[in-house]
């Protein structure tokens, strides 16, 4: 009996001590799933690098926006040439690292040399590869001459991986990350937590918050438990399965929103029968894309036709193209000569979209006469062995850079896809700025894709987030990777 | 009587264990290299990504150092070992001395107070249900273990999250805030998953107790003690439990090696920065060097507990110091 009065003692001054602070709390902690590897984002490709430091530690010329557009950011303006060649950029002044030294145009000049070094290890080192020098015409001012005109460079310029480094921490980064942005690195306890703290002196619109942490909690099972206690207020990713036991909480906000992650059922061209059309297109008959992202994503996620986003401006509809359509299926394969079926492989990576739509997307296959043997791969084996070395019939994977049609004109991609005609209209696209043009060649590389069934498209990844209701300005989509905090504040 | 001296065997004893310790040790770092060397995957396109080139790649894994030849490799790590010079992580950059010291401030506190915790529920209930044998009471008690071996731990866990961080918020639901924010706090988050940790175990010491205490309940000179009139509670405490105590003792041991490394789940389920989760994760990041200095380290506390417990035989069974 003594027993129980002492812990609900506690428990009450647990909780009243929770509720003391009556003005708008200015601390966040945030749940993120994975640690990253390290702190530079110029130096990795892993996510969560980006979705801890991009916009809030570190900044870029450009950036990008809540909704995938081009922002200014650390050049106010830019001016281009009427050859499309030369870009000159306008930087604001009195911008400070935040070790205190001065940000100016040498800064970018380092910043934008080093990620296109011959000995750059940046994981996007092919945002860089249209430049052709970059100088110096006053500390404030900065022309980069391109070897062609590239339409996607303002974008491009945006990346994490295209953030502004100083030459005197750009070796540091990793451990000690330093920026130019309204947060500065404080702390990382290794497996547990990174913390950033409200900068000294910024340059641009001042941030809400004091204090954020960024806690790594690996396990889904983990996420309800710690938005209930309060220990966590906010799951930008949140897992779809759990959503049940948050979504009618009036305390939290669910907040579904698209990514750039197209889900795709990758096929090896070149791999008989699949180097076959009608083989290709007997697959995407008979996939039922409502199935899957009901089993595989908890029914949120919308059906795509193409490798393109359907949150994207140039997104063409072509789901319409290959309805559910077991009879169709089978007479093309009966056309490419398989109509007793076949037998193949599908590997899949532990994300739970993989494993669990690969699950649907045999039983459907089997439906029509293709009998799948399912191989589970770790992310390693995966690279080596699907990625690097295309030794695999069929995968599913989600393709999360944005804009990132352009993977289907590289040479030796694990697509083994090979198509002239799209190349020319990937070339024609990166010369091309004017924007109505763009959207027409993004238009036309989007059907080509789907005409030619390369891959099983199948849905857009869903961006689930989950918050405190009290907390405004985290994004509701991502159009990049991201958690970008400098709009974020508590109501009250 | 003839009574030998028990240091002579014992030197010769502790020293055959100890060469024995050292060829273990060193055939399990060739194992443990070989059996990573053969694992498909590539840190260095880990950390790229998808988009990098395959000459991008290969810089990288010059960088570290990924392309010098097998051997070489093998004995600049196995002899670095030695010195204690666990090498640098691939992903983290840093000496693996250091993640590996930082993770076992977490581990090491956590499978010590587990350890403990069901040392003092398990072997009270031992005896208690087998001085009971068959009555009511050994029944709850058996019934009760039974349900710990039974329910797995990170379920169990969950359920302590809800009442005791969700609902009477006197802990936090998981996360560790490191021993620089004070003792309370870092042993306040330590303590679910110290519970959820120790109660599987305890179940499983618990049944063991009790049956090695039933075997030698049965013992002839346990008969002699009750009949030349020694009270029960004393034949239980200083001629049963005593005699009863190797096989406990062997699970002890086993118990602790699980609890410094095996505790992943419970890891994940409190997301604390603890060694299992440190070789989850270096495991599937390809930090080659991570988890093959982790796993030595292992070896070592395997090898290092296990020649414990065969010491303590000695002190708790005074006949195995002159047997060898």
């Amino acid at each position: 009996m003594r027993l129980w009065k002492t812990i609900l003692a506690a428990a009450v001054l647990t909780l009243a001590a929770g509720s003391q602070s009556f003005a708008a709390r200015t601390d966040l902690v945030i749940g993120i799933p994975l640690e990253p590897p390290h702190l530079d984002p110029t130096a990795g490709a892993a996510a969560a690098i980006k979705e801890v430091l991009y916009a809030n530690v570190f900044e870029g010329l450009t950036r990008i926006g809540p909704n995938g557009e081009v922002l200014p950011d650390l050049a106010e303006s830019w001016t281009i040439s009427d050859d499309g060649k030369v870009y000159t950029f306008k930087l604001h002044t009195g911008v400070k690292f935040h070790d205190g030294s001065d940000f100016s145009a040498d800064d970018v000049k380092f910043s934008l040399d080093r990620a296109r070094a011959d000995n750059s290890v940046n994981a996007q080192k092919g945002l860089f590869a249209a430049i052709d020098k970059v100088e110096i015409i006053d500390p404030a001012t900065v022309e980069v001459t391109l070897k062609h005109p590239q339409g996607s460079f303002l974008y491009n310029m945006g990346w994490g991986d295209a953030v502004m480094v100083s030459p005197k921490s750009a070796d540091t980064n990793k451990a000690n990350p330093v920026g130019t942005g309204p947060f500065k690195f404080q702390n990382w306890a290794k497996g547990s937590s990174i913390t950033l703290v409200k900068a000294d002196h910024y340059w641009g619109a001042p941030v809400f918050l004091d204090k954020v942490e960024f806690r790594i909690v690996p396990d889904a099972a983990a996420y309800v438990p710690a938005l209930l206690s309060g220990d966590i207020q906010a799951f930008p990713f949140f897992d779809p399965d759990s959503l049940a036991q948050v979504k009618d909480d009036p305390r939290f906000k669910v907040v579904i929103g698209s990514t750039e992650g197209e889900t795709i059922l990758s096929i090896n061209n070149k791999k008989p029968p699949f180097d076959k059309l009608q083989v290709r297109q007997a697959i995407s008959y008979a996939l039922d894309r409502k199935a899957i992202i009901d089993g595989a994503s908890a029914g949120l996620g919308l059906p795509i036709g193409s490798h393109m986003s359907p949150a994207n401006k140039d997104y063409v509809d072509l789901t319409g193209l290959y309805p559910h359509n077991v009879a169709k299926a089978k007479e093309l394969l009966k056309e490419a000569g398989l109509e007793n079926g076949f037998k193949a492989t599908l590997k899949l990576p532990p994300p739970s979209y993989a494993r669990l739509g690969g699950e649907i997307i045999a039983s459907e296959l089997r439906e029509v006469g293709i009998d799948l043997e399912i191989i589970p791969v770790e992310w390693a084996q995966w690279l080596d062995q699907v990625f690097t070395k295309k030794d695999y019939d069929l995968t599913i994977v989600s393709h999360t850079e944005p804009n990132d049609i352009d993977i289907y004109s590289r040479k030796d991609y694990y697509f083994n896809y090979d198509n002239p005609t799209f190349d020319k209209v990937i070339a024609d696209l990166n010369l091309t700025s004017d924007e109505a043009k763009r959207k027409e060649l993004l238009g036309e590389a989007q059907k080509i894709l789907a005409d030619d069934a390369v891959v099983g498209f199948l849905y857009e990844l869903p961006k689930v987030g989950v918050w405190d209701a009290k907390l405004q300005g985290l994004w509701e989509n991502a159009p990049i990777q991201a958690n970008d905090l400098t709009k974020v504040k508590w109501s009250e | 009587m003839v009574r030998a001296d028990p240091s002579p065997p014992m030197t010769a004893y502790l020293l055959k264990r100890l060469a024995i310790a050292f060829a273990t040790l060193v055939l399990a770092s060739m194992v443990v290299f070989a059996v990573l060397e053969i694992l498909p995957g590539d840190p260095a396109r880990l950390m790229l990504g998808m988009n990098a080139s395959a000459d991008q790649v290969e810089l990288l894994r010059n960088q570290m150092g990924l392309n010098a030849p097998l051997a070489w490799r093998y004995l600049h790590w196995a002899g670095g070992l030695f010195s204690l010079d666990f090498g640098r992580s691939y992903t983290y950059s840093v000496p693996v001395i250091d993640l590996v010291r930082e993770r076992l401030a977490v581990s090491l506190p956590l499978a010590l107070v587990a350890l403990a915790l069901s040392t003092i529920i398990a072997i009270p209930v031992g005896l208690y249900s087998a001085s009971r044998r068959g009555r009511a009471g050994d029944t709850v008690a058996m019934g009760a273990a039974q349900l710990g071996v039974a329910v797995p731990n990170f379920w169990f866990a969950l359920m302590l999250i809800y009442v005791f961080a969700v609902w009477l918020r006197l802990v936090p639901a998981g996360g560790f805030p490191g021993w620089g924010a004070g003792a309370w706090p870092a042993l306040k988050s330590l303590l679910l998953p110290a519970v959820a940790l120790a109660l599987p175990q305890a179940a499983i010491l618990a049944r063991v107790t009790r049956s090695a205490l039933i075997e030698v309940l049965n013992e002839d000179y346990i008969r002699t003690a009750r009949a030349k009139g020694l009270p029960y509670r004393a034949v239980l405490w200083r001629h049963a439990l005593r005699n009863a105590m190797i096989p406990v003792l062997t699970i002890l041991g086993l118990q602790f090696a699980f609890l410094l490394a095996g505790t992943i789940i419970i890891e994940n389920v409190f997301y604390l920065p603890g060694l299992g989760r440190l070789v989850f994760q270096a495991i599937t990041q390809r930090d080659l060097i991570v988890v093959e200095s982790v796993v030595m380290l292992l070896v070592a506390a395997v090898i290092a507990v296990n020649l414990a417990v065969d010491l303590s035989y000695a002190v708790v069974d005074p006949r195995l110091r002159t047997r060898q």
